[in-house]
């Protein structure tokens, strides 16, 4: 039971679990105005495709697929960032 | 694609760390395809929040952030239980394996309470998916999230009766690591669709 919880994964939830507290407090704040909430959007969404990053390698142990595999979870991780950055800012 | 993502033989263990392909390479085009799926949304979805930037911040403002934070935490924590299941049905803790795959089936009707303590509340207020379109694209994205949640259940369902066979094949052991990047999947989409949802402003 101790060598199953004492792995890499459950220190990776740990980070999973303060990085959403994290969002969740920068997210409810209603202090923001203007660039400074612009900021905490962008701040959110990094955080966010940080997690997800996080679930596919360690979660889904994808960072001990092939490198094929890997490189187009890492390359969806890029695109999942480029497109909700983008389409925030641009659209 | 097939021949990049070559399952190598995992018998070696003297040589160091083999990279293979969790569960089954066809599963992770349909993974891929489904995650594409909802980037296109999330794409839809803020141009959509651009054209009435007004409108989708003032909805987002009946959202309820902190049911959407549990819930959350209810997908990393069921999330977790099933990758500790994984491990254990590989190794010699292959006893716990039934319980935590019933853990993370317990987060998951968790996140589906929670999910409809919010549907009724909002519904009842009077916000459907034609109040607006932050209404339709909230009803479209976590409903479609939702079939998925549901789908992934009954896949653990089905981990749960291979966690409790005494020993389990390579196959068994493949559509187990499958099914568990499946109910992953659920939880990745999740953390993407609260923060563009419920967060960004």
């Amino acid at each position: 039971m101790q060598n199953l919880i004492r792995t890499r994964t459950t220190i990776v939830w740990l980070f999973l679990i303060t990085a959403t507290a994290l969002s969740w407090a920068i997210g409810s704040d209603h202090g923001f105005g203007g660039g400074g909430r612009t900021a905490a959007s962008i701040a959110i969404l990094l955080v966010a495709v940080l997690k997800i990053r996080l679930v596919g390698r360690y979660f889904m142990e994808l960072r001990e697929a092939p490198i094929a595999l890997l490189a187009l979870f890492e390359g969806f991780c890029v695109l999942v960032f480029g497109v909700t950055v983008g389409m925030y800012l641009l659209a | 694609m097939t021949a990049l993502m070559n399952t190598v033989d995992d018998s070696t263990e003297t040589t160091g760390r083999v990279r293979r392909v969790p569960g089954e390479p066809g599963l992770w085009i349909l993974l891929f395809g489904d995650m594409m799926v909802f980037l296109i949304l999330f794409g839809v979805y803020l141009h959509e929040r651009g054209r009435q930037t007004q409108v989708f911040d003032h909805a987002q403002e009946t959202l309820n952030r902190n049911l959407g934070a549990l819930n959350t935490l209810l997908l990393l924590a069921s999330s977790l239980l099933v990758a500790l299941a994984v491990r254990a049905v590989r190794g010699e803790s292959r006893r716990l394996a039934p319980r935590l795959v019933i853990g993370g089936i317990a987060c998951g009707l968790g996140f589906i309470v929670v999910k409809a303590f919010e549907y009724h509340a909002k519904l009842a207020a009077g916000l459907t998916p034609q109040t607006n379109q932050f209404f339709m694209y909230y009803f479209v994205l976590t409903g479609l999230h939702l079939v998925h949640l549901i789908l992934g259940l009954a896949v653990l369902c089905a981990l749960w009766v291979l966690a409790r066979k005494p020993t389990l094949g390579k196959t068994q052991l493949a559509i187990f690591e499958g099914g568990a990047c499946f109910w992953h999947m659920v939880d990745l989409l999740w953390i993407v669709i609260f923060p563009l949802i419920f967060l960004v402003r």
